[in-house]
């Protein structure tokens, strides 16, 4: 068990270096950064004094070094556009995102785990075809097309919800409704086909034939076996909490991290994009490993294996 | 004599392709849309940024418009039906060159993995992890804040979407063919690696890969037109599906027309993209899914 956790935390660790060398490389690519930040028509001495405030005259290595010390120290930069420190613009905006990625979430997993399993229980039903439909359409109709049109018929047509701002909880409705909406869809279809695999596996036929009631073998060998896969997913969402709204708060004017990412992209505020990338590869890459724990504890047969040094 | 005639008829091997309903009717619809990208400049009524400034605003027809823009016009005047046909042609083009870029690296980097083995392989595999533990519209967001914007670096960056798909999906078939003795047969009769990759084994796992574009290609529209809808893809004055909803969106209690006639199509296109390419997964391959 230690060495499987020793491997994935290596793993998330490796992930998260990549990220932080992408940054930079990524960032060294897209031209000379005096350039970018300084004005053309700067004088050359100020360009010059800028490059060796920021060390751009050292070899590369060492300025990836510096890089990685900075990020090590929580030094992400400053926003260009306001001086800012870049971390406390993006945590300012952080609980204004999980004020709707938080109950979409609750939407998504109350809605489309249910119905998945549903419907592969009914397989071939009306409900199954039903729920299925609306899960393929769940997922083709873009999220900023249904925000869209849920602002067309609810706040345009019927004046029932605001169509965009942050005033009241109502205004939340409608863009916690359309991200739970797709993310629903995604998890019915997901949870349907892994329900469907496991139930056709010869040791749900054989509890069946040996004579357990049919609701005790969904309960003690089909969704516990279903819920593995289920559980990578479900980690994908969690792990998208920070970045899973960027286009539905745009449509709804909300001001949180997503658009916040997206004024910084379109104003090339390096700083401000870095620092939400890094945000976003954090938490995805700890609520992976945290998946990759469940793992171990709910696939026995992944913890055995690990430890027992096959691998 | 009739008779006579029927047991030719039976042995004569007919040719039919029993699609469902829908397939069929997705089938059809990927087509008409495959016309009008290609036919753009032929059955365009009007250039996509022709103004026409009597006619502003114009609803469609049913709605109180004119025969002459029959899905009305937006707030300069540009024909609604005109920039819906050369979005078609745009959203299309960037999706068919984004699925082949992801394809033909992906695919290139599975057979590196497969072929190479050792620290290539476990190089290739860490950036596979690396990209699929990211949320790929944060990348390409990313990416286009600190290169800027051009139409080739829009379509090569939606391209590395899914890549890593294709490269596991390679690898892995690429070894299990390499254990199989066609391969083994081939390579003993001299054929180079290219050889062996490119004629042996990739037609062997075509169909796989053939089934993962077709899963990916409404991906690769839906983010397209999200990003075009954001303002940071398909720059003005070029339009494309999202790019047109993004506009729309600000005369939507207007003129929301402008919006729905995009809105439409990128929904009935990635529907009828993704029912044929599960229909193909469930003939072709199984285990995909």
């Amino acid at each position: 068990m230690l060495r499987f956790l020793a491997t994935r935390l290596a793993r998330a660790l490796i992930t998260i270096v990549m990220v932080v060398t992408f940054a930079f490389v990524v960032l060294r690519l897209s031209g000379d950064p005096a350039l970018l930040i300084m004005s053309v028509d700067a004088p050359p001495e100020a360009i010059a004094a800028f490059r060796a405030s920021w060390g751009l005259d050292d070899p590369l290595w060492q300025q990836y070094l510096k890089y990685f010390t900075a990020i090590l120290h929580g030094d992400l930069g400053r926003s260009m556009r306001d001086g800012r420190d870049a971390i406390a613009l993006v945590a300012e905006r952080i609980p204004a995102t999980l004020a709707l990625t938080l109950p979409a979430l609750a939407i998504k997993l109350s809605i489309g785990i249910p119905s998945g399993i549903y419907a592969a229980l009914h397989r071939n039903s009306l409900t199954d075809r039903v729920v299925m439909g609306l899960a393929v359409l769940g997922f083709t109709v873009p999220s900023f097309v249904l925000g869209l049109l849920l602002v067309l018929v609810f706040a345009v047509q019927l004046g029932w919800l605001p169509s965009g701002g942050q005033d009241s909880w109502r205004h939340a409705i409608l863009p916690v409704i359309t991200l739970g909406a797709g993310g629903a869809a995604v998890l019915a279809r997901f949870t349907r086909s892994a329900m469907l695999e496991v139930l056709g596996q010869p040791y749900i036929r054989t509890a069946s034939a040996k004579g357990v009631p049919w609701r005790a073998v969904v309960r003690n060998h089909a969704l516990p076996n279903a819920a593995i896969p289920t559980v990578t997913i479900i980690g994908f969402m969690v792990g998208s909490l920070i970045a899973g709204a960027v286009v539905v708060e745009s449509v709804f004017s909300w001001p949180g991290v997503g658009r916040l990412l997206v004024v910084a992209v379109a104003n090339r505020d390096l700083a401000v994009v870095q620092c939400i990338l890094l945000l976003v590869a954090g938490t995805m890459v700890a609520s992976n490993l945290v998946v990759d724990l469940l793992y171990g504890a709910l696939d026995p047969r992944l913890r055995q294996a690990r430890a027992g040094g096959a691998a | 004599m009739s008779d006579a005639t029927l047991p030719a008829v039976a042995a004569a091997p007919r040719f039919r392709l029993n699609l469902p309903l829908g397939v069929a009717i997705g089938v059809f619809w990927i087509l008409l849309m495959l016309a009008i990208a290609v036919l753009a400049d032929v059955i365009s009524p009007y250039a996509y940024t022709a103004l026409d400034l009597r006619n502003r605003l114009s609803p469609p027809v049913g709605m109180g418009g004119v025969w002459a823009h029959p899905l009305g016009t937006d707030e300069l005047g540009r024909d609604v039906l005109s920039r819906l046909i050369y979005s078609i042609r745009m959203s299309l083009l960037i999706a068919f060159g984004a699925t082949i870029i992801g394809a033909v690296f992906g695919t290139t980097m599975g057979f590196l993995a497969a072929h190479f083995r050792g620290w290539v392989e476990q190089a290739v595999l860490a950036l596979v992890d690396f990209s699929a533990s990211l949320p790929f519209l944060i990348l390409a967001l990313a990416v286009l804040a600190f290169f800027g914007n051009s139409l080739s670096l829009f379509i090569v960056l939606l391209g590395f979407h899914a890549w890593e798909r294709y490269a596991r999906i390679a690898r892995g078939l690429a070894i299990s063919a390499g254990a199989q003795g066609y391969a083994a047969a081939v390579r003993q009769l001299g054929a180079g690696p290219l050889r062996v990759y490119g004629r042996h084994i990739l037609p062997n796992i075509a169909s796989t890969l053939i089934v993962s574009m077709t899963l990916a290609f409404p991906e690769i529209i839906l983010l397209e037109s999200g990003l075009s809808f954001l303002g940071l893809g398909v720059q003005p004055p070029s339009t494309s599906l999202g790019n047109m909803v993004g506009y729309g969106r600000e005369y939507l209690t207007r003129a929301p027309w402008i919006l729905l006639a995009p809105a439409f199509t990128i929904i009935t296109t990635t529907l009828a993209v993704s029912m044929v390419g599960d229909w193909l997964r469930d003939r072709l391959d199984p285990t995909l899914r």
